[in-house]
């Protein structure tokens, strides 16, 4: 499975949706606080940005972890934690560079995006696309197709002022 | 769940903190919200209060649904007596605020009394303290919730606070919180300023569990697909309420130059689309952001980009903005109205009332009602932006004559400056009129004129009268959930059958109300938008209380006969100019001058408009003085208010 779920914050409006259906999806509450994705916002300034695990290759809370409960998932690729193993040190809580791990002080279990076995709710609700599922091919392709059409709006500018 | 979060009583003199549950059968009649607020009000305000003193209780709440899983539960609710019309004082905002006070485990909070110095509410997860604010004392509106913020050590705390404005005791002062989110009408932030009450900060991590999860996130999802499905929605959040004051500025529908005109003209410059193009030029192409749990995404970001205040963020400007820094002193530039709508910001001013306040006086200043004497050499003359501006300074600030005089509201300051200055202040019950002209609209002028908390559009308006949506399709929206056979017109200069609709809209406007819903999210600028027959689903999704479309219909009459109740026994008596159903006489005598065809020398007919008044109370079960029969009280359970049963 290639492919991953990718945040664009310019088109985030802050209004944390995505938070309210994650933590109803996995946990049946409303609840940030058990959310996996959050909002990160500089009100003074506008700015919001989604935060959500990376699934990273080389997963520092995979390495971190002592007995081995995190994992890849083979079908979706998502890093998942194995709660019948895991022993609750939190260590993976602690190295997380991106503080995507979280830990659920009633249930004493740490929790982290599992992109909803393939349908990713937040990417479900928001209708701005700020949040998207995508595959690694498209994603890019957006990305070189957006950085040409900088590129050549420079250099027919460029050229007029020539 | 939600119907375990808890009313608090906090008495600011004493220190007490009392933490209650909201008994079941208060959520059946009185919902949440509003609805419950009107109740604590009616019962906590001592008849015939001060205001200012200590014992006006300030209620602060959210609703029903807020923050659970149903769509835009944003919304924020405050009520106490109005220092500015010495009847019901209401006020609702958008932002963060209300979901986060609910994760913190509350719904409802009671605060009276009066701090003996400045102080403010530090409420997090069930616990409530009350904290030292001598530091944030004279602070503007955001700075103190970024240094609320530092002391407590937490980016995540949202706060309702005071700005200066509400600090001075400005009669129109709002609580604001986030950037510009506004309980902006009828002065409530100069109630917590009587109280020295600087902020009320919240935080919370309590879950709110869902009673049926699954249904619920699959109910929100329809919900949402209908709300932006809707055209207006997506017009909003493209262009934000600009459109609506565009939209309306094109058929002649803008209060301009106080009353003498219906529309603005030349008015390029701060035309949606122009607005929409310095936001994009500042912020980027997606510079739209919303409240909570949103996607209509009605609002603007925006950087000042000459001036004094160059380079400020702000958020806006709303359709009260363009009214109050645009048609009403008839000034035409962005800049005016970019600074102004951060300075109201800045200061927590109603920017509606400040609007009228100031136009209202420079339509006296031409008139020689007021003169140089009286605004200190200030040449107040319509179109004068810098005049306009330096008014917003001296008004919040209370400085000289003329500033402190306007700050105390409408009609004290019509008192003080004489002569003939309250024929020319449109007001209803001692509040402005939005920056909006009904003449030609009978359904809209009787909306504003019996509105509970004074001359407002987001009580009863029934705005879709404007459409000209075909009589069947207006039937089959107003006779439901309760049966409606009388007349009805699509025509939106006609009188027959919108005492009805007013009622109607007045019922659906108190429903989302009580729910914690934004009003674009139902039957308000969309027709196809939810409504009674909608709710029930999403109720027992969430909560799993269990209403049908009639009950909602049924508790959010019986909140608004509550507001009538309150009103009715602090002095309302329906003639009555200052505080009565009334509008100015100008709507009566002055016809329309400028606008679409069927605009231009429209007036509202007196005698139509009494016979509109008769039905719209008999549709209410009220006798012809506007006072709800004793039939009415039993029929809605009310007969034995107030109650004290919370």
């Amino acid at each position: 499975m290639d492919k991953f779920l990718t945040v664009d914050a310019d088109k985030c409006t802050g209004c944390r949706l995505c938070e309210q259906v994650c933590s109803v999806m996995h946990e049946g509450v409303s609840n940030p606080a058990k959310s996996r994705i959050q909002v990160i916002k500089w009100e003074q300034e506008g700015i919001y940005i989604p935060v959500i695990c990376k699934q990273c290759e080389d997963a520092p809370c995979m390495n971190v972890c002592p007995v081995r409960a995190i994992s890849r998932d083979p079908e979706f690729g998502f890093v998942k934690v194995d709660h019948e193993v895991c022993i609750g040190c939190r260590s993976c809580v602690g190295i997380c560079p991106f503080g995507a791990m979280g830990y659920n002080g009633d249930t004493h279990q740490v929790f982290k995006c599992d992109l909803c076995g393939g349908d990713p709710q937040c990417v479900r609700f928001c209708e701005v696309n700020a949040l998207e599922y995508v595959s690694a091919n498209r994603v890019t392709s957006q990305k070189k197709r957006k950085g040409a059409a900088r590129q050549s709006a420079a250099e027919r500018q460029a050229v007029a002022l020539g | 769940m939600a119907l375990d979060r808890k009313i608090a009583y906090i008495n600011l003199t004493t220190g007490d903190v009392e933490i209650k549950p909201i008994p079941l059968e208060m959520r059946k009649k009185f919902i949440g919200g509003r609805g419950m607020d009107a109740y604590l009000l009616y019962n906590h305000a001592p008849e015939g209060c001060d205001p200012l003193g200590p014992e006006n209780p300030l209620i602060v709440s959210g609703g029903l649904l807020t923050a659970t899983c149903a769509s835009a539960t944003a919304r924020t609710h405050v009520m106490a007596k109005s220092p500015l019309t010495g009847l019901l004082g209401s006020c609702n905002m958008g932002g963060f605020f209300a979901p986060e006070m609910a994760w913190a485990g509350f719904h409802h909070l009671v605060i009276t009394g009066r701090a003996d110095k400045p102080v403010y509410l530090w409420i997090h997860n069930g616990e409530i303290e009350i904290r030292d604010a001598g530091r944030l004392w004279g602070k503007n509106s955001t700075d103190t919730q970024w240094a609320i913020r530092d002391e407590l050590d937490d980016e995540e705390v949202k706060s309702m606070v005071i700005g200066q404005a509400g600090e001075n005791l400005v009669t129109y002062a709002c609580v604001m919180t986030g950037i510009k989110n506004a309980g902006g009408r009828t002065g409530l932030g100069c109630v917590m300023g009587a109280k020295n009450l600087k902020a009320v900060a919240v935080r919370g991590t309590m879950d709110i569990k869902i009673a049926h999860p699954v249904d619920a996130l699959e109910h929100n999802k329809k919900f949402i697909d209908q709300i932006t499905g809707a055209k207006v929605n997506q017009i909003q959040g493209a262009l934000g309420t600009p459109f609506i004051w565009g939209a309306t500025n094109c058929w002649g529908g803008v209060r301009t130059r106080n009353f003498q005109y219906n529309q603005m003209e030349y008015a390029d410059e701060i035309e949606p689309e122009a607005i929409d193009d310095y936001a994009a030029e500042t912020m980027g192409p997606h510079h739209m952001t919303g409240c909570f749990g949103c996607q209509v995404h009605c609002r603007a970001q925006y950087k000042i980009q000459s001036g004094l205040y160059k380079g400020k963020y702000d958020e806006g400007p709303e359709y009260t903005s363009l009214g109050a820094f645009g048609a009403e002193p008839d000034c035409k530039s962005i800049e005016t109205v970019l600074t102004g709508n951060h300075l109201v910001n800045q200061y927590g001013v109603d920017n509606l009332e400040i609007g009228s306040m100031i136009a209202w006086a420079m339509e006296l200043y031409e008139l020689g009602i007021l003169t140089s004497k009286e605004t200190e050499g200030l040449d107040l003359r319509f179109g004068n932006d810098e005049a306009l501006l330096q008014m917003v300074h001296n008004i919040c600030t209370r400085t000289g004559w003329l500033g402190n005089v306007l700050a105390d509201g409408g009609i004290p300051a019509a008192e003080k400056i004489g002569k003939n200055a309250f024929d020319y202040l449109i007001q209803v019950k001692g509040m402005n009129n939005l920056h909006s002209d009904e003449r030609a609209t009978p359904g809209l002028a009787l909306n504003i004129a019996t509105a509970s908390r004074g001359s407002d559009h987001l009580r009863s308006r029934p705005a879709i009268d404007l459409y000209h949506l075909p009589e069947p399709v207006l039937r089959k929206i107003y006779s439901s959930p309760v049966p409606y056979e009388g007349p009805l017109s699509s025509e939106h200069t006609e009188y027959i059958g919108k005492p009805w609709q007013v009622f109607w809209q007045e019922n659906v406007y108190m429903a989302v109300d009580c729910l914690g819903i934004c009003k674009y999210h139902t039957v308000f600028l969309g027709a196809t938008l939810p409504n009674f027959e909608d709710w029930p689903e999403v109720i027992y999704y969430n909560t799993g209380l269990e209403f049908t479309p009639k009950e909602i219909w049924d508790a959010a009459e019986r909140c608004n006969n509550l507001e009538r109740l309150f009103n009715l026994r602090e002095g309302l008596t329906r003639n009555d100019p200052k505080k009565g159903d009334t509008l100015n006489h100008r709507y009566f005598d002055e016809p329309c001058r400028r606008g679409a065809p069927d605009v231009i020398g429209k007036r509202i007919d007196r005698d139509k408009f009494n016979v509109m008044i008769d039905e719209f109370y008999e549709h209410h079960g009220w006798d012809q003085d506007g006072v709800p029969t004793t039939e009415t009280l039993k029929r809605l359970g009310l007969e034995k208010e107030p109650t004290r049963l919370l």
